[in-house]
């Protein structure tokens, strides 16, 4: 009996203690953490589906532009560059790192710009299916990408903010030590706009 | 908040006015945030702030949409604005899209049709669980074939009317979206929890008030860790641990339609004219 019984209450204890930690924020920091990570891989997973895009639309361009073989060369290498440099959901706390990815993808995104500016000058190709099909999923692709990195930022802002304000503070300096401000995002430079695409 | 201690008349009155201006400019913070970019209510299928269609033919639509709505649970709505408040179509519609939470919260099977007539632009702005379906491609034909030439000719009521019925024939040809809306929505479950959560937290009260007067009617031989009883039981400020649910979901202007919970990641097509 009174085995059960200080069993009983060491449960209740438990669940008191539980109630009012995750009352105290106590829970706050892992569940922003994990959402803002979620939402750097919606990033990733945008940017991939439009490097996912780029060869298809090289082809079709090929088809119809062969001499603009610099811009397609640069489009394709561009792409080569911005795939090998790949951010962790682990390690997007380093701002290095995530400028690196950055770098790269507004590289492709020049890239990309240029050589939807010189399809302006190949009226066939302009009005290909194909190539009017491809040109509305990378429209698409690109305000998704805008979306999500915007989704990111603002996961990241509650995350960090979070970390840096009562009563998050104090759980980040005792049980969350290790956990460290996520990397934000540069303001969008020039580069990083989408391609303008003309009907 | 309260003026409380201000014995004089003539110092309550000042108390008063400072409460009052600090009231006022704390009011004015809140709805400037609130404002900054404002985004028009939702009131029902079709919102037509800009003022664009004439009863004839909103009631018509309303009617599409509700019949789409009730078949297939797909929430397709329309709004004209009268300005983009300085904005891009695109982050526009995304906004409001989510403002307004069209679709389910699990499907997100919410369609926006956006139309800005003074800007001249338009977006078809799909929710996540309906990219698949009508695409982005998809969305810019039915932009450029069926809705920017009736708008180039002002025909604003016939362009929308014609995307509305390309969106529904697209969404409804693919015959894994046609499918019985379910029966229990989220929401549905989100209110059981809070009404659960009282009960649950009275329980636990019982139980501790339980196990204290049993502690202290037999532990009177036990000296050990008697200052364990001090317990502190939280009750309010449970918002860390449980979300709150919804949110904003629409004003229920026209006979209650608000949005389901759904969200967009700015899929769909947008255009000029």
């Amino acid at each position: 009996m009174t085995l059960s019984f200080s069993s009983m209450r060491a449960v209740i204890a438990a669940i008191l203690i539980g109630l009012t930690v995750s009352a105290c924020g106590y829970n706050n920091i892992p569940t922003l953490e994990e959402g803002a990570k979620a939402k750097w891989a919606e990033v990733q997973n945008q940017y991939q589906r439009r490097s996912d895009l780029i060869p298809n639309l090289v082809a079709t361009v090929q088809g119809f532009a062969k001499q603009e073989k610099d811009v397609l060369t640069a489009v394709v290498e561009a792409r080569a560059k911005a795939t090998s440099v790949k951010i962790d959901a682990s390690t997007i706390t380093d701002p290095e790192k995530l400028k690196q990815f950055q770098d790269a993808q507004n590289q492709l995104s020049g890239a990309l710009g240029r050589l939807l500016a010189i399809t302006e000058n190949y009226p066939d190709l302009k009005s290909n299916q194909n190539f009017l099909a491809l040109q509305s999923q990378l429209e698409g692709t690109e305000n998704r990408i805008a979306v999500s990195r915007k989704d990111y930022i603002e996961g990241v802002r509650l995350y960090n903010t979070e970390l840096k304000t009562f009563p998050g503070v104090l759980w980040a300096a005792t049980f969350f030590r290790g956990n460290k401000p996520l990397a934000e995002y540069a303001a969008t430079d020039n580069a990083q706009a989408a391609p303008q695409v003309k009907f | 908040m309260k003026t409380g201690a201000a014995p004089a008349s003539a110092g309550g009155a000042r108390w008063r006015a400072l409460v009052r201006q600090a009231l006022l400019v704390w009011v004015l913070c809140i709805s400037g945030f609130v404002l900054a970019a404002s985004y028009p209510p939702l009131t029902g299928r079709v919102n037509d702030q800009a003022g664009i269609l004439d009863a004839g033919a909103r009631t018509g639509l309303e009617a599409r949409l509700k019949d789409l709505e009730d078949k297939s649970g797909i929430q397709l709505v329309i709004a004209t604005v009268k300005s983009l408040e300085g904005q891009a179509v695109e982050p526009y519609a995304n906004e409001l899209f989510r403002i307004w939470k069209l679709g389910e919260q699990v499907k997100n099977n919410g369609v926006l049709l956006l139309v800005a007539p003074n800007e001249r632009k338009v977006r078809i702005e799909v929710g996540y669980g309906l990219e698949g379906t009508l695409t982005d491609a998809l969305s810019k034909l039915i932009i450029a074939n069926a809705i920017v030439p009736r708008f180039k000719t002002q025909d604003y009521a016939g362009g929308i009317g014609r995307g509305v019925d390309d969106i529904i024939a697209t969404l409804t040809t693919d015959s894994g979206d046609w499918q019985k809306r379910p029966d229990l929505r989220p929401e549905d479950r989100a209110s059981l929890m809070d009404t659960l959560l009282p009960l649950l937290v009275m329980l636990i009260f019982a139980i501790v008030i339980f196990a204290m007067m049993r502690n202290a009617a037999a532990g009177a031989g036990r000296m050990v860790r008697r200052g364990g009883n001090v317990i502190f039981v939280p009750t309010g400020g449970f918002g860390g641990g449980f979300p709150g649910s919804g949110g904003f979901s629409g004003s229920g202007g026209g006979g209650g339609f608000s949005g389901g919970g759904g969200s967009s990641g700015g899929g769909g097509a947008s255009g000029g004219w």
